[in-house]
């Protein structure tokens, strides 16, 4: 325990601690529950006592999970991908008719949804019309674009912007390396990849300019925007960094802001939904909330466990949920 | 270390050329009753004939690493399947990557060095390179895959050797040893070996780094102990053999190793920016490296090994009362730089 830890405000006395009782790797809120996805297997649907009911979405590892407020979807190594609703009842989307594991999965607001399986990404609209694209290696990450439907596939050495329902040939941004995580800035702007080095990629959609934010001790796993889009936070070393997207050139020229260090890799972060806050958590089993700010932290969570890894608000940013590798995780409402 | 590095999951990469017995030994490691759960990670469905949830498919995507490191290149699919095994663990005790006929296995072994979360949760065991006792000659001429096998192999399981005459495989067999002596060599028909000398060797584990001797099977006399000094310094013509104590012994022109050995102490000062250097301005050449040191001032044994530019190294533990305190390094690689080599280790004896 360092010593700053000890000085500052703590609520973890407020904790609801909920025994989900296997790594957790994911949580979405489902209304004012919580679904803790578990590596394997089974989502823990918790509700705001801590009491706990389990439902079993695969049957072995859980490879990737999304959600959009009113369903969990996860995609296992059984090739199956799988919706969860608020009620507790699960349906199969899609089944990989070779059984290969299904490694990664994006949600689009009006129900569309796309998933991928080695190299190939595929994309079923509302209307239940589905369209695949092969990309030139195995797919790294997937997001959909804030406007229209326009999904990016990151993948080795670049991302393509597929256009499912359109003839127009995909727009490939190219960048040596390989690529992971993707995601759009909230104002469409911007395209941002986690690479497989300890690295993120940027794109100016505008007129493709590059911009490179390195510095990073460890791979980036966590990514989230701030309220507004204003900034972006991820994990990957000793403190968050955020890197500014507010004006047009995002953080080109610039250098991200670093906030809530400690001596211990920051392994998840999520930001408050509607106001300029934070959570963080930490290898060490530490969860804070930071203020965007000036960088001031509350305690949620001690050290001494096994790496925080999930944490997520609520939509209307009255609850904060987190997991942990080990199993244990809790919640907190304000 | 040695605590937490068995904890980690084994990882034992098959190799060898087209035909030579890849599948017929994994259906053996498979259907054996050993009672330990295997995830094998290969290239072709279905050519396993044993229902095993655990059995993934693999692209065999090679990416190169943005850290300006040319030769420093990993699996990027291995590296996706071994984040996704690890949500399993505990579910199987070890993991066997099998690599088409005509990989490379350098990539394999690197993601291991390379990849932090991939070197979290597993270790590397061993490099089996499968070899057709009735081809590989043939192959070692013509395909340069094949030659790559051999050379970064721990262990070697020369198979089909029913199919082959005693010269033949004596032929072979010295083939084998001009590129890699020193690796375990185990004859095979059907790929009939015992399972412990392919699995859990423990080949990438610094403790286990005991002595550097070159094997000659059938040798059986002191020539255990000779050092290959004395082939190296004059002309290689391809082909060329001679006989030594009733052995053949092959020169491969582009693929040899090299051993060096000093009975004082090395200035760890001198050697290890020397080391480090080597790798870094030839290591595109010098496909494995491994050494047991002693240095100045120091009770306690150096060891390390390498995998072209990428080392690892420890202090292992203290030299043994009477334990002569002899330092061995070898290097097995293409068209290595001998002279340069040899001149650079001798300039680190200490004074």
């Amino acid at each position: 325990m360092s010593s700053e830890q000890l000085t500052i405000a703590s609520l973890t006395d407020r904790v609801k601690s909920v025994a989900v009782g296997a790594p957790v790797s994911a949580v979405h809120f489902l209304g004012e529950r919580a679904a803790f996805v578990c590596a394997e297997e089974k989502v823990a649907i918790a509700d705001s006592t801590g009491e706990i009911s389990h439902v079993v979405v695969h049957g072995g590892a859980i490879l990737c999970t999304a959600s959009d407020g009113k369903r969990v979807v996860t995609g296992g190594d059984d090739g199956k991908l799988v919706a969860l609703d608020a009620k507790g009842e699960t349906s199969v989307l899609a089944t990989d008719a070779k059984r290969r594991w299904i490694d990664n999965l994006a949600l689009h607001p009006d129900g569309a949804f796309a998933w991928s399986a080695g190299k190939t990404a595929f994309v079923r609209g509302g209307k239940g019309e589905e369209k695949t694209f092969d990309a030139p290696s195995t797919v790294g990450g997937l997001a959909f674009a804030p406007k229209g439907l326009r999904v990016a596939v990151a993948h080795y050495n670049g991302v393509t912007l597929w256009f499912p329902n359109m003839a127009a040939k995909p727009e490939f941004l190219e960048w040596a390396g390989s690529h992971l995580a993707v995601t759009f800035s909230p104002d469409n702007k911007f395209l941002v990849t986690a690479m497989h080095e300890p690295a993120l990629h940027g794109w100016r959609l505008a007129d493709i300019r590059h911009m490179r934010m390195s510095g990073y001790p460890g791979r980036v796993r966590s990514m989230s925007w701030s309220a507004g889009g204003k900034g972006l936070a991820t994990s990957g070393a000793d403190s968050v960094i955020i890197w500014p997207f507010a004006s047009k050139d995002g953080p080109m020229g610039k250098e991200p802001a670093m906030l809530a260090p400690l001596q211990a890799r920051v392994s998840m972060v999520a930001c408050h939904p509607k106001q300029d806050i934070m959570a963080a958590g930490y290898s060490d089993g530490t969860v804070l909330i930071v203020r965007l700010e000036d960088g001031a932290e509350i305690l949620v969570r001690r050290n001494g466990s096994e790496p925080v890894s999930a944490l997520a608000w609520n939509a209307k940013g009255t609850l904060l949920a987190f997991g942990t590798e080990d199993g244990d995780a809790g919640m907190l409402e304000f | 270390m040695s605590e937490l590095s068995s904890q980690k999951i084994p990882v034992t990469v098959l190799t060898g050329y087209l035909g030579a017995g890849k599948t017929t030994l994994l259906n053996r490691i498979l259907s054996e009753n050993h009672g330990k759960k295997y995830a094998v990670i290969v290239n072709e469905f279905g050519e396993i004939g044993i229902d095993n949830d655990l059995i993934i498919g693999a692209d065999e995507e090679v990416f190169e690493m943005n850290n300006g490191c040319i030769c420093c290149t990993v699996r990027g699919d291995l590296v996706r399947i071994m984040d996704g095994l690890m949500k399993r663990k505990g579910k199987f005790d070890a993991i066997i990557v099998e690599t088409t006929g005509l990989a490379d296995p350098a990539p394999v072994a690197q993601t291991f060095f390379v990849d932090e979360d991939v070197q979290k949760n597993a270790r590397l065991d061993a490099v089996v390179t499968v070899a057709d006792a009735r081809w590989l000659s043939d192959r070692l001429k013509d395909a340069p895959e094949a030659k790559n096998q051999i050379a970064f192999a721990d262990v070697i399981v020369l198979n089909k050797t029913d199919l082959v005459s005693k010269p033949e495989l004596a032929e072979v067999e010295a083939r084998i040893r001009g590129i890699n002596p020193y690796a375990k060599l185990h004859r095979a028909e059907r790929c009939k070996v015992a399972l412990s000398d392919v699995l859990e060797r423990g080949a990438f584990d610094l403790d286990r780094i005991l002595e550097i001797e070159p094997e000659f099977l059938d040798a059986g006399d002191d020539h255990h102990h000779h050092d290959h000094e004395h082939h190296h310094g004059h002309d290689h013509h391809n082909d060329h053999s001679h006989s030594h104590g009733g052995l053949k012994h092959y020169h491969d022109e582009d693929m040899q190793s090299l051993s060096l050995r000093s009975d004082k102490p090395l200035d760890p000062t001198k050697f290890m920016p020397w080391l480090q250097n080597l790798v870094a301005t030839e290591g595109q050449k010098i496909l494995r490296s491994k050494g047991v040191l002693s240095f100045t001032d120091d009770d306690d044994r150096y060891v390390f090994q390498g995998v072209h530019m990428m080392l690892e190294g420890d202090h292992q533990r203290q030299w043994k009362e009477g334990e002569p305190r002899e330092s061995r390094v070898v290097f097995i690689g293409r068209e290595l730089p001998e002279k340069t080599i040899r001149e650079g280790f001798e300039s680190c004896i200490a004074a």
